[in-house]
């Protein structure tokens, strides 16, 4: 007995060798079974955060390649969900004409930005390349931004919307009351709504969305809260003074839309005389 | 084990895990840096405790890594061979009873000759066991080639450049 205890004894470094490695082939195999193993893997809580960590640091690396794919899958997004909640009247439609996508998007980001002047643009770091034309509207996740005035081959630039020349056709959301929005020079956070008449009940807090009309920016799209209104000057108009849902000055990914329509519209105008006066 | 050498091997394990675990050169040469710890251990070191290291070791790189069992498997495989490999290459005299296997009292040369076949050892039954059943022995041969002269050749820049060099006796 004792001679088998020697023996065993001195080959005890190989017996431990197998016994581990047996250790780990149960491991292995049971770790592909099911419901093997459950505890030594990352979905253990210390494990898990560890390896979260980790992520955390690396993701924060391709953190700007994530964003333009974010923007670009949004801005598709968009024109779907926009395709599908463009709901027929209770008047028998014409379905199909009813479901085309009047408005494309497409995603940029701004690579410059003024706000200090009276006549403000920003840069695109898009072009022609990308599908980027002139007149398209300029927003991003907080409201409207501008609108497209030049295209280069890879960049464009945009009338911001803290730009005197630009006025954008938008409404009350409460009352549907339209006028055109025109920034004053003075303050970048803050834009005057014109052409409301006097009768109309304003309200300070209401929010003013484009309206759609001047077949630059669909409907919705926010444009700014009413933060005072007062009986001007002009005996025609109230003196509406909103504050603008966009900051300016944190401007940098944006989307750019596209009335596929707009030629057509166009042509209506001019072949009944009239002036698009948004 | 001293300290220093027990917070090289943690740092090498941290770096194991945050690191290296996402590096495949050209999808083939992967890099178990970890393994110098496993190296590097004394000559004089008892054969048990260091099959007992390398299974904990193994398993806790195992956990980071998703692959339960297989590093455990391969670094238990690989301390188990390393005294008879090192009783192999023993030099003349016989090693220190102190002396370290590391390039800065043994020389590249004979570090190269010590690390890569330990590590190729290494690399192929971590390869195989990963690639048990889908026959493909070839890949794993090709795969464990790369990664252990990869291994090996980032293990040598490693030491040379953060080992000091023993300058007493």
């Amino acid at each position: 007995m004792l001679r088998i205890f020697q023996f065993l004894y001195s080959l005890r470094v190989f017996l431990l060798f197998i016994s581990l490695e047996v250790i780990a082939i149960w491991l292995i195999v049971g770790n592909n079974s099911p419901q093997g193993a459950a505890f030594f893997n990352s979905s253990n809580a210390i494990i898990g955060s560890a390896l979260k960590t980790q992520s955390d640091v690396t993701d924060f690396f391709s953190l700007a390649e994530a964003n333009d794919a974010l923007v670009s899958e949004n801005a598709s997004l968009m024109q779907t969900l926009r395709r599908i909640r463009t709901v027929p009247d209770s008047i028998d439609f014409q379905l199909d004409s009813l479901l085309n996508a009047t408005y494309e998007f497409k995603s940029a980001r701004v690579i410059s930005n003024s706000l200090r002047f009276s006549q403000n643009h920003l840069t695109i770091n898009k072009g022609t390349v990308d599908g980027i034309k002139v007149g398209m509207g300029v927003f991003n996740h907080e409201g409207i931004v501008g609108r497209v005035k030049t295209v280069s081959k890879n960049y464009s630039v945009a009338i911001s919307l803290l730009n005197t020349g630009l006025l954008v056709s938008s409404k009350m959301k409460s009352n549907d009351v339209f006028g055109s929005v025109n920034w004053d020079g003075k303050n970048s956070k803050q834009a005057k709504m014109l052409y409301v008449p006097r009768h109309v009940n304003a309200k300070v807090g209401d929010t003013i969305i484009t309206s759609g009309f001047n077949a630059v920016f669909p409907e919705g799209i926010k444009v700014g809260i009413i933060s005072s209104v007062s009986q001007g000057k002009d005996p025609n108009y109230l003196d509406i003074l909103l504050d603008l849902s966009t900051d300016f000055s944190q401007v940098s990914y944006i989307y750019l839309v596209e009335n596929t329509q707009s030629e057509e519209l166009d042509s209506l105008y001019i072949k009944s005389e009239l002036t698009n006066e948004f | 084990m001293s300290f220093k050498s027990l917070v090289t091997f943690i740092v090498l394990g941290l770096i194991q895990i945050l690191l290296l675990k996402n590096l495949a050169l050209f999808g083939i040469a992967f890099c178990f840096l970890y393994l110098i710890s496993i190296l590097n251990f004394p000559t004089a070191i008892p054969t048990i405790p260091l099959l007992l290291i390398s299974f904990i070791l193994g398993l806790t790189i195992d956990v980071f890594y998703e692959t339960i069992g297989i590093h455990a498997l391969s670094a238990t495989f690989l301390a188990f061979l390393r005294p008879f490999w090192l009783k192999a290459l023993s030099p003349s005299g016989g090693y220190d009873d102190t002396s370290n296997p590391t390039i800065a009292e043994m020389g590249i040369g004979w570090y190269i000759s010590y690390a890569w076949p330990l590590v190729f050892c290494f690399c192929l039954l971590f390869f195989s066991a990963d690639q048990w059943g889908t026959g493909r022995f070839l890949n794993a041969l090709n795969k464990s080639f790369f990664s252990s002269t990869f291994t090996v050749l980032l293990a040598i820049i490693v030491q040379l450049i953060f080992f000091k060099r023993r300058r007493d006796i």
